[in-house]
């Protein structure tokens, strides 16, 4: 399935404009706030104020009695139909609505419906719920301590507050190489708790009607697929008769890809109701109760020969899960990929050992645009690598080249088990260098330091692993993860695509129909792109993880090839010619030799219905699922400058750059916003993105004066270059892009705020790094002005 | 109406602090008594040597006026460093006075500048000095029947300097800590000083010590880094997740320092 290179792509790398912009820019986007049904009813959300408690008993008496109102649904309630706990898609439970307990501050205890949303809210204050309250555990170090309070003590067997025991690599060629080593380098840092925060909350409207027993619920999900068939296993309702309808999302990150209680809830007062029921979350229901992102603790320790050559790299990593473990991942990874945690390096030994415990906090977490878990794995063995180069009297950027796998080794096969499909990682390097003026740099960063000033070089050369993926390893819930396409092309030429993924943002109507462009010569306007729909897609594992253009691209490509070979032969039934006399220019079937002969996509198209071959089926269209042979890895090198002010510890990017190699470019424009995108997330998370709690579990980050995501001010200027080096397994060479820059760009931000310091011995701040952290680094060092 | 209702009576002025307390449900009033539609409430000018800063003023005007930019750098500054321009362009300097929010930025400035409000009730017309206005979080000396009609700077005099200067996270970030400054001078000695520092106590705080003992001085480094540090002690600051008491103490020395710098070269000319 090489790619096609056989001429001069035609559609491929063009900076095509969107074409869903129209509908966003005039405001006529349709998201799920913006669909109101007949005879709606709506539900609001009563959360608990304790991170733990006992619930001792709830009084819906008085909410009940309040105009307006026409159910108050309560865990007691759900469970007669046994729907008070809900599986996770990590295989755990999570409560849909709480019975015996509750286990985070803001869990879900009952649901509101009435008449409009203000009755709804209103009606929450009149609901007595009696807690006594229980000691919270609100680290992972201490829900692991012998004696600590049992949070899931409604699992059978589960007797501490261990998630999972999970290790990958060698260990004992990782002892070899650490006792051989001349050096051992260590770093110990944390990826705090953050939020995916997209700027639309997760809402639901549950349309169960009695008359069909069909339920249609429109819902803010990345994977429409999925969650119909686990509302099939859930709530018993056949999976025909369950229709997901994704509207236009306002992003996702990864927030949108678990099954949240107030989806459960609402499709289940719908049947019992018999009335639409629409559920909108607020800010603070989204930062506290829905998929957070990170809090790993993580520590890395690189064998190293006196000359700095890595010999091997041991990981101890322990995550915090909150209450339950609900992760979007594959079934095989307990942790995500973080065993990607060699990164760009050609690492003989490495050994990952990895832990997960139940805290009073929200589940997750989820991939917060990245791919399962890589950005802990990226941020830490970028970080340890600029540690150990300091370390060892090497620049970091000499250091990485020296251990960078190069690019003859690809493909790649890493010490945890990955096999890297290609790459140049010195090229990328080398050009971002270029660009931002490394030497120059250097030399004025030294100029800085005698005059008093502070300035920071920091880089990070990552690489991702994206597109899950190959069945033989990936599944959720058991189900493969292969993604599928299906095209029909109609008799005047024009194209519907329909999609098992669905776009949040990223541009797939424009995206995907450049490739059926590409393919078959139609231009991007004369194809339509459906998503979203369960009743009218074939079955996909959704967007999330970078995936999209891997599977969904894939797919798309090759059933666009294979419509082209049907077409081939009504071509040459068109021309009198025999097929193997043809060629294709990308848009028309020439005769060989005869140029002037020929038929457009188009005439072959309207022939598919109205003058065929003897013999030949009527129609062009068909379906393909498509089960990617590999991940692709996108890679690259982001370079940031960074000034301190010595008086307030505050810190400021002047510059950043950037270059990515993601493969084949197929909308340039809409690769370059996902990079800018992906870099401000970047700049966030190393800058103030945090959710964080005090000891009695209260969530500290509830809504966006306590939880901070940059504004334009804030947001640097980026630079961004590219280098192409192809996947050598995608139908047209394409790798995914949507998480690189937030994978490798929080490592290269605090990279030069630590650059700035290590001349005085800094070797780590902790994220977010915030003017107060650095000041009291300053202070220590006596640098503070 | 707010003799009647007292404190079930809220004035609304340009809503950026009630509205998130009525949605937050933190604050429920019966009534709420728009003031937006009365005329006459919007003065921003000069008038007998001073300034009037009415009811109705926006931040956002503030932060346009050329006249604040020329003649009262502190305010203009205070103004563009508030919030984000949305709630700029609603907020009002009166409600954020009458508001009290230890972190808003405009008592602090005003009060720097030696700024009294206006308040008219039933009982009739009251001068309250910034000064002695401000009595805890969100609580002022005003009663609830009372209205803050407008703001009055006196005059910064011929030879004037000031600065505001914020700390923030990020735009639209209350303040970590912030310092405002304005110094007027007579043949070349402090004649009038004025500090402010929002966010490092129960209310808005006025440097006493440090204003009196740069009057008559020269605002030389030595005087500068005097006043830093008593403005440093006057700081009561707590520690949050924007900062330790001692960084936010620290950040209070700093920018008085460099406020003051700012404002030195003004002595002169
Ligand atoms: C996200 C956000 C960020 C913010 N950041 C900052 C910041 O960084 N710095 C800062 O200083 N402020 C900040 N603010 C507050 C903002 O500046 C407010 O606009 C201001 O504090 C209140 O002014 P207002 O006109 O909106 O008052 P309103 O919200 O209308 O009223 C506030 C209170 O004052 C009373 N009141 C209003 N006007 C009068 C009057 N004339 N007489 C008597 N009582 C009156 C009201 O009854 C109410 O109790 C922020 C607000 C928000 C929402």
């Amino acid at each position: 399935m090489a790619v096609d290179e056989q001429r001069e792509h035609k559609w491929l790398g063009k900076s095509v404009k969107r074409k869903e912009d129209e509908r966003f820019v005039r405001g006529r986007g349709n998201y799920l706030d913006d669909i109101k049904l007949p005879r709606m009813l709506h539900m609001s959300i009563l959360r608990s104020p304790y991170a733990h408690a006992r619930i001792l008993s709830i009084d819906t008496s008085r909410a009940e009695a309040l105009e307006g109102v026409v159910a108050v649904v309560t865990g007691e309630l759900l469970a007669q139909h046994n729907l008070a706990w809900m599986p996770t898609l990590s295989g755990d439970t999570q409560a849909v609505l709480a019975t015996d307990k509750v286990r985070m501050q803001g869990q879900e205890v009952a649901c509101v419906v009435a008449e409009s949303p203000y009755i709804a809210h209103d009606a929450l204050e009149l609901i007595e719920v009696d807690y006594e309250p229980l000691q919270a555990v609100t680290s992972p170090q201490q829900a692991l301590e012998a004696g600590a309070p049992l949070i899931r003590d409604d699992k059978e067997g589960q007797e501490d507050n261990r998630v999972y025991h999970w290790e990958s690599g060698d260990l004992e060629a990782t002892d070899r190489a650490f006792a051989e080593a001349d050096r051992v380098v260590s770093l110990e840092t944390f990826y705090p708790r953050c939020h995916p925060a997209p700027l639309e909350c997760c809402g639901c409207i549950a349309d169960v009607d009695p008359a069909t027993s069909r339920a249609t619920i429109y819902m803010t999900s990345q994977a429409p697929h999925v969650i119909r068939t686990v509302f099939a296993l859930v709530a018993g309702l056949p999976e025909h008769n369950i229709r997901i309808v994704s509207p236009d999302i306002g992003g996702g990150f990864g927030n949108k890809v678990p099954v949240y209680p107030g989806y459960v809830v609402a499709t289940a007062a719908s049947l019992l109701i018999g009335r639409p029921v629409k559920w909108i979350e607020d800010r603070t229901g989204n930062l506290i109760s829905t998929g957070f992102a990170r809090d790993f603790h993580m520590k890395g320790d690189l064998a190293l020969t006196s000359e700095g050559k890595m010999l091997g790299l041991r990981v101890k990593m322990l995550s915090d899960q909150g209450y339950a473990y609900a992760d979007a991942q594959p079934s095989k990874f307990k942790a995500g990929l973080f065993h990607l945690v060699t990164g760009s390096y050609d690492l003989p030994a490495a050994h990952i050992v990895t832990d997960g415990a139940y805290t009073n906090k929200a589940p997750g977490g989820v991939a917060y645009r990245c791919s399962f878990r890589i950005t802990e794995a990226s941020f830490l063995i970028e970080r340890l690598v600029q540690s150990a180069a300091y370390e060892i009297g090497m620049d970091p950027v000499e250091f990485r080249r020296l251990n960078f796998i190069k690019a003859d080794q690809f493909p790649y096969e890493s010490a945890t088990g990955f096999v890297y499909d290609s790459g140049d990682y010195e090229r990328a390097l080398d050009l971002a260098l270029e660009q931002i003026g490394y030497a120059e740099l250097r030399e004025e960063q030294k100029r800085a330091r005698e005059e008093g000033r502070l300035i920071g070089i920091g880089v990070a050369s990552f690489t991702e692993a994206v597109g899950a993926g190959p069945s033989k390893d990936y599944d959720i819930l058991g189900i493969k993860m292969f993604d599928s396409a299906e095209l029909r092309l109609h008799p005047t030429g024009k194209a519907i695509l329909k999609l098992g993924v669905k776009s949040q943002g990223q541009g797939h109507e424009t995206t995907f129909a450049q490739i059926v462009s590409e393919e078959l010569g139609i231009p991007p306007e004369d194809v339509h792109v459906v998503e979203g729909d369960t009743d009218n897609t074939p079955y996909g594992l959704g967007t999330y993880a970078s995936r999209s253009t891997p599977t969904a691209g894939g797919a798309t490509a090759l059933i666009a090839r294979t419509l082209r070979e049907k077409a081939k032969r009504i071509a040459a039934h068109l021309l009198e010619a025999s097929e193997e006399d043809l060629d294709w220019d990308g848009e028309r079937f020439a005769v060989k030799g005869a140029p002037d002969r020929a038929k457009t996509i188009q005439e072959v198209i309207f022939a598919a219905y109205t003058d065929l071959p003897e013999g030949m089926d009527a129609g062009l269209e068909g379906v393909k699922y498509y089960d990617p042979p590999n991940l692709t890895f996108p890679f690259g090198t982001y370079a940031v400058v960074v000034e301190i002010d010595r008086g307030t510890g505050q810190w400021k990017p002047i510059r950043v750059v950037a270059v990515d190699d993601c493969g084949v470019r197929i909308n340039p424009m809409i690769v370059e916003g996902q990079i800018m995108g992906g870099l401000t997330e970047g700049y966030a998370m190393a800058a103030m993105e945090l959710i964080t709690f005090d000891e009695d579990g209260n969530c500290i980050g509830s809504n966006f004066m306590d939880y901070l995501i940059p504004t334009a001010w804030e947001t640097p200027h980026f630079e961004l270059h590219e280098t192409v080096t192809p996947s050598p397994h995608h139908p047209i060479g394409a790798k995914g892009v949507g998480e690189s820059a937030t994978v490798g760009s929080p490592a290269a931000f605090v990279n030069a705020v630590v650059d700035a310091l290590a001349h005085v011995g800094v070797r780590n701040l902790e994220m977010p790094v915030t003017s107060d952290k650095v000041w009291e680094a300053l202070n220590e060092a006596g640098l503070a002005q | 109406m707010l003799g009647e209702r007292g404190e079930d009576a809220k004035i609304l002025s340009g809503g950026q602090s009630l509205i998130p307390l009525l949605k937050l449900r933190f604050a429920s009033p019966a009534v709420v008594v728009d003031i937006n539609r009365i005329a006459g409430l919007d003065t921003l000018a000069e008038e007998d040597g001073g300034l009037r800063i009415g009811a109705l003023v926006r931040t956002k005007t503030c932060e346009l006026s050329e006249l604040l930019r020329d003649r009262y750098p502190i305010l203009s500054q205070a103004a563009a460093q508030i919030s984000d321009p949305i709630i700029r362009n609603l907020g009002t300097v009166c409600g954020s006075v009458a508001h009290a929010d230890p972190q808003g930025d405009w008592g602090s400035a005003l009060m720097a500048a030696g700024a009294e409000a206006v308040a008219r009730g039933p009982g009739g017309e009251r001068t309250l000095p910034l000064s002695d206005f401000f009595q805890g979080p969100f609580t002022t000396t005003l009663e609830p029947t009372e209205v803050v009609t407008e703001i009055r700077v006196p005059g910064p005099g011929e030879r004037s300097g000031g600065a505001y200067l914020k700390l923030e996270r990020r735009v639209g970030d209350f303040a970590t800590a912030a310092v405002g400054v304005q110094v007027s001078f007579e043949a070349g000695k402090i004649a009038r000083a004025g500090i402010g520092l929002t966010g490092v106590g129960a209310t808005n705080l006025r440097a006493t010590e440090a204003e009196q003992a740069l009057v008559g001085a020269e605002l030389d480094e030595e005087a500068i880094q005097g006043a830093a540090e008593l403005a440093a002690q006057a700081a009561d600051p707590q520690s949050d997740t924007r900062g330790s008491a001692e960084y936010k103490r620290h950040v209070v020395r700093v920018f008085t320092e460099r406020a003051l710098r700012a404002s030195a070269g003004k002595a002169n000319g």
